[in-house]
């Protein structure tokens, strides 16, 4: 490619990290699965969202939009399909944080536990802007709220988790 | 080959899963009366389509039916009109048709009241050219049996009298002419005096005495004594009277009880017969007139 004003990757300071095989995958069943496990133990566990954290991190990480929708598009499919919410509304709204995160990650640096922090508070609360639009709006369930004071401590929660979680999954990518 | 940009490839890859996604909620999703939403989306996608497809179609029917389809109005509203001058001609002879069988019917039922007197009802067919005297003409001769000096009557009241008789034709000298004359009295007091043409619409009753109790509105009635009409058939009602200082006679207007101006259909009195009182017909039950033939008129009675 010769057109230097087209976007053609991450910009150069900026390093695109591989993962061993199989980890994306085992990541995302094993937040599917203690997302549906619990909550049935713990009340407070309500308020995680670990298949978002798991696709912001992959997101953010790989910095390729096209792998960051598509893996966001899959998370979203399987948390509709474990839940009561028709398929595809999970799903779009992280599709839209799996393209917008990689998109972020591929020109500033993510890997700063206060810039981890302030995205993953920034991403809960778009995705949840996303599933409200999109019940609202498509499905007219009257009853979806943008923003409450729960789901801001919600978001906070969730950031406070990423920042233990992300360096976790950190120990799982492959040396460039 | 165009190479891509990978951001646009991005945005086209995201376009076409959202898309992909929002299809699976539309099928999966249902609305009120379970209707699904894809369905629901479909139908508001496709219905403006389909409101301006029936605008137009509709516009370009009242655009054929309100130009091109009037090329043709111009001639047809002619011919509707040519139509329409017809049949107010067509109205116009069969209200006439209504009126002559009306006034058939009334001669029907007066002849059928008074069968002892043998009449025959004629039509009339012309006037008399010269405008001082009153004479008619009427459609039956010689050969219907009409002789001269032949009384003709309607059934409101006396016309005049035949003065003249030919093959097919009769001529007839109304009661308002100033020749003719018939015998007449007052009804009640019976008082007789003959009553004369005046050459106007008004006739006159001579002779009644200044002594004479006479009130406007009274009936005169044929005396008999002329040897023309039977007795009280009406002739006419006192119109006015004017007491006469210089005569011993009062002078009486009478209005003439037949319209003598507008006669159509007549009856001529075929004998002298003196006739019953009138009855009063019943037209229920008064039987159906046929329709006289143009050129002959009503048929004969016995």
């Amino acid at each position: 490619m010769e057109h230097s004003d087209v976007y053609v990757g991450p910009e150069p300071h900026i390093e695109v990290y591989k993962y061993y095989g199989g980890v994306v995958p085992v990541a995302v069943v094993v937040a599917l699965l203690l997302q549906a496990f619990f909550p049935v133990y713990f009340r407070w566990a309500g308020y995680l969202e670990l298949p978002l954290l798991v696709t912001l991190y992959f997101a953010l990480s790989k910095r390729n939009p096209s792998s960051g929708l598509l893996l966001g598009m899959v998370v979203g499919l399987l948390q509709d399909s474990l839940s009561r919410t028709p398929l595809g509304l999970y799903g779009i709204a992280k599709t839209l944080v799996g393209f917008v995160a990689s998109s972020i990650g591929a020109r500033i640096d993510v890997e700063h536990p206060i810039a981890r922090f302030l995205l993953t508070v920034a991403f809960y609360l778009f995705h949840h802007a996303v599933f409200s639009v999109t019940s609202r709006f498509l499905l007219a369930q009257r009853n979806a709220v943008y923003f409450t004071m729960p789901i801001l401590i919600a978001s906070v929660v969730n950031a406070i988790i990423a920042i233990a979680l992300f360096p976790l999954l950190d120990r799982f990518r492959r040396p460039s | 080959m165009i190479a891509v940009p990978s951001r646009h490839k991005s945005l086209t890859l995201l376009a076409g899963v959202i898309v992909a996604q929002l299809l699976l909620l539309a099928v999966q999703i249902k609305r009120d009366q379970q209707v699904r939403l894809i369905r629901v989306w479909a139908v508001e996608l496709m219905s403006p389509v389909q409101r301006l497809t029936s605008w137009m179609i509709d516009d370009l029917g009242n655009f054929w039916g309100g130009y091109v389809g009037l090329r043709h109005a111009r001639q047809d509203n002619q011919a509707l009109r040519a139509q329409l001058d017809n049949l107010k001609i067509r109205n116009a002879e069969l209200e006439s048709r209504a009126l002559e069988a009306d006034r058939l019917s009334g001669l029907l039922n007066f002849r059928d009241s008074h069968t002892e007197v043998p009449m025959l009802a004629a039509r009339v067919i012309g006037a008399s050219p010269d405008s001082s005297s009153m004479v008619v003409f009427i459609n039956r001769g010689s050969h219907d049996g009409i002789r001269r000096d032949m009384g003709v009557i309607t059934p409101d009241g006396v016309v005049g009298k035949i003065i003249a008789v030919y093959s097919d034709t009769s001529q007839v000298l109304l009661l308002g002419d100033k020749e003719s004359g018939v015998g007449a009295l007052l009804a009640g007091s019976r008082t007789q005096g003959p009553v004369k043409g005046t050459g106007e619409p008004r006739l006159s009753l001579d002779y009644i005495s200044n002594d004479e109790k006479v009130t406007v509105g009274q009936q005169v009635l044929t005396s008999g004594q002329d040897r023309i009409f039977p007795k009280d058939l009406p002739v006419g009602t006192v119109a006015e009277i004017m007491p006469d200082r210089k005569s011993p006679f009062m002078r009486i207007r009478i209005t003439p009880a037949a319209h003598l101006d507008r006669l159509e259909e007549v009856l001529v009195l075929l004998s002298r017969q003196e006739m019953t009182p009138k009855k009063e017909t019943d037209a229920s039950t008064a039987p159906v007139i046929t329709q006289p033939s143009a050129t002959k008129g009503p048929a004969v009675a016995q």
